[in-house]
């Protein structure tokens, strides 16, 4: 079984992303979960949402402790939320931030990717300049990272799954997907 | 079709599927996006079917109530609060003899406000005389909305599918719809044979004296009684057409179990991840998962508790002033067998705590040990 978390603020899409990739997982055979932290929302506030992907049927239904990847939709967030909590030792965070992955001390401890999602996702108009909405951008990052997930099935998942610029969502997971490194 | 949706979301597909003709709402916290998702489904004409905004639970169960009586399919959901203020209404739809069916959404009952899980708003209606059935996956969630229906029209009682908050109700994964055709020929619309007719006019719930009052409450408990086999064989058929059968309880790796943990719900789900990591210690320890409530299912509980030596009930919930209210109930059930289990009750999980699967593991070692004499535990209380 993979575990994720998502780390975002109330507005940036972290719990549709979450599903987006549940919904994805779901197309390639997977048993998946996906849900919020079970709380009250409200935007701009930290969000955190699960995902779970596995071969055999998911029973377990409490909050993921020990993921295997953390993706950060916010890197203001990373000022006071420990992301590293509970990560497995091989795990991987990815951060959507335009600073190198070795300005985080974490860096050292963990596998970290930072990626600019934030500037595709303002190419494809997807939120306003100064907040872009970058969660499928992130997605399409985080396949192309980990393997996790096939770019076919998350593009057809985000087709199916985003009803408000649907098109765009899907050019910048694609666009992410090639950029990633 | 399968869809990865929230809990939510299932009720209202699969109160889509059971084709509602009425849904009665009232649309604040704690109601949850079940009713959101109906609306949208009524005005989008994907649902024939009439939606009323009422001003409060109580006469959402009312209009809910009066449109049955009619003749119609009706539907509404709920949460704590919105649960209690039905109260009187639940009992109106019980002696009115009317199959509504809702969704409740376990919630704890505030104050202090609290929006997580806790049964102890359903169990309250315990004395109702509504059928319960607490599930333990959005695909059972689905499966018994539409069963409901048909148990319910078929012995005039109300009836209530419980989900948890948040463990379902927010939490998305895979849920097949069964074809429509399917579910048409599984569940025909309701035609009850009494209704309220304008061109036949009836009172409906008049005065009724001592003479004839008593008679009618034990038609009810007879229903209730007879409801036992009814859901068996609807869940029966049910698996017949989905591949997915149901019945009053649920037993998993019970086969040469000598203790048994009981639970309900979500958390029932994450026991068995429990039980898995027990067997594989070579412990013997089955689950029993109680689906329905009402009627309870005593002889099914009685059989599969037969040859267990110790029983470790799980509740979230509370009869504040006693214990856990399952633990209650299946000791009543147990009172006149001749051989009974030792049975212990543990509270866990209240204004929905996480109950994690180390915990369960853990209190199925405590009472394998023969030391073991606590009657009721707080699991993970800072006490």
């Amino acid at each position: 079984m993979k575990e994720i978390i998502f780390y975002g603020r109330g507005g940036q899409g972290a719990v549709i992303a979450s599903r987006l990739l549940a919904a994805a997982a779901f197309k390639e055979g997977k048993s998946v979960q996906s849900f919020p932290f079970f709380g009250v929302e409200r935007r701009g506030a930290p969000v955190t949402a699960y995902t779970r992907l596995s071969d055999t049927k998911i029973r377990k239904r409490v909050p993921i402790k020990t993921p295997d990847y953390v993706i950060v939709l916010d890197p203001t967030l990373l000022e006071n939320i420990d992301v590293t909590k509970g990560l497995k030792k091989e795990g991987h965070i990815i951060i959507n931030t335009k600073v190198p992955q070795s300005n985080f001390p974490f860096s050292k401890r963990f596998k970290v990717f930072t990626f600019d999602a934030a500037a595709i996702a303002s190419k494809h108009k997807l939120g306003s300049k100064s907040a872009p909405i970058a969660n499928t951008s992130l997605l399409g990052a985080f396949s192309k990272f980990t393997g996790e997930i096939g770019i076919d099935s998350l593009t057809e998942s985000i087709a199916e799954g985003v009803a408000v610029k649907t098109e765009e969502n899907v050019k910048a997971a694609k666009e992410a997907y090639e950029k990633a490194r | 079709m399968k869809k990865v949706i929230t809990g939510n979301h299932t009720v209202s597909f699969g109160v889509k599927s059971a084709r509602v003709e009425v849904i009665a709402a009232y649309p604040i916290t704690p109601q949850t996006e079940v009713v959101e998702k109906l609306s949208e489904m009524v005005a989008d004409g994907e649902l024939k079917a009439r939606f009323i905004k009422v001003e409060s639970e109580h006469s959402a169960m009312a209009a809910c109530i009066g449109a049955s009586a009619t003749g119609a399919r009706a539907f509404t959901a709920t949460s704590s609060q919105g649960l209690a203020l039905m109260h009187e209404m639940l009992h109106w739809a019980t002696g009115a003899r009317v199959p509504v069916v809702m969704a409740n959404i376990n919630r704890s009952l505030g104050p202090p406000w609290n929006i997580w899980s806790e049964q102890t708003d359903s169990l309250s209606q315990r004395d109702t005389g509504w059928l319960q059935f607490y599930c333990e996956n959005n695909q059972e969630i689905l499966d018994t909305i539409i069963q409901a229906f048909k148990i319910c029209e078929k012995v005039s009682l109300p009836g209530m599918v419980v989900l948890d908050a948040f463990y379902h109700s927010h939490t998305a994964e895979p849920v097949d719809i069964p074809d429509q055709k399917l579910v048409d020929r599984f569940l025909p619309p309701y035609n009850p044979e009494y209704k309220l007719d304008i061109n036949d006019p009836h009172t409906f719930g008049g005065l009724t004296g001592p003479e004839y009052y008593y008679e009618l409450r034990y038609k009810i408990q007879k229903a209730m009684v007879e409801s036992v086999d009814i859901i068996k064989s609807v869940g029966k058929e049910y698996g017949n057409m989905t591949g997915r059968n149901y019945g009053l309880i649920e037993e998993y790796k019970t086969t040469g179990a000598k203790q048994l943990l009981v639970a309900s719900g979500a958390m029932a789900e994450t026991a068995k991840d429990a039980i898995d990591i027990l067997r594989k210690k070579n412990k013997k320890v089955g689950l029993l998962r109680v689906r329905a409530f009402r009627p309870f299912p005593k002889e099914d509980l009685k059989k599969a508790m037969s040859k267990a030596e110790v029983v470790g009930v799980i509740d979230r919930n509370i009869s504040l002033g006693n214990e856990g209210i399952f633990f209650q109930e299946i000791k009543s059930a147990l009172y006149n067998e001749k051989r009974r289990p030792a049975i212990y009750g543990f509270i866990a999980g209240l204004g929905g705590r996480d109950v994690l699967e180390d915990e369960i593991v853990r209190i199925a070692e405590d009472i394998s040990k023969r030391s073991f004499k606590k009657e009721i535990t707080w699991v993970g209380a800072k006490i």
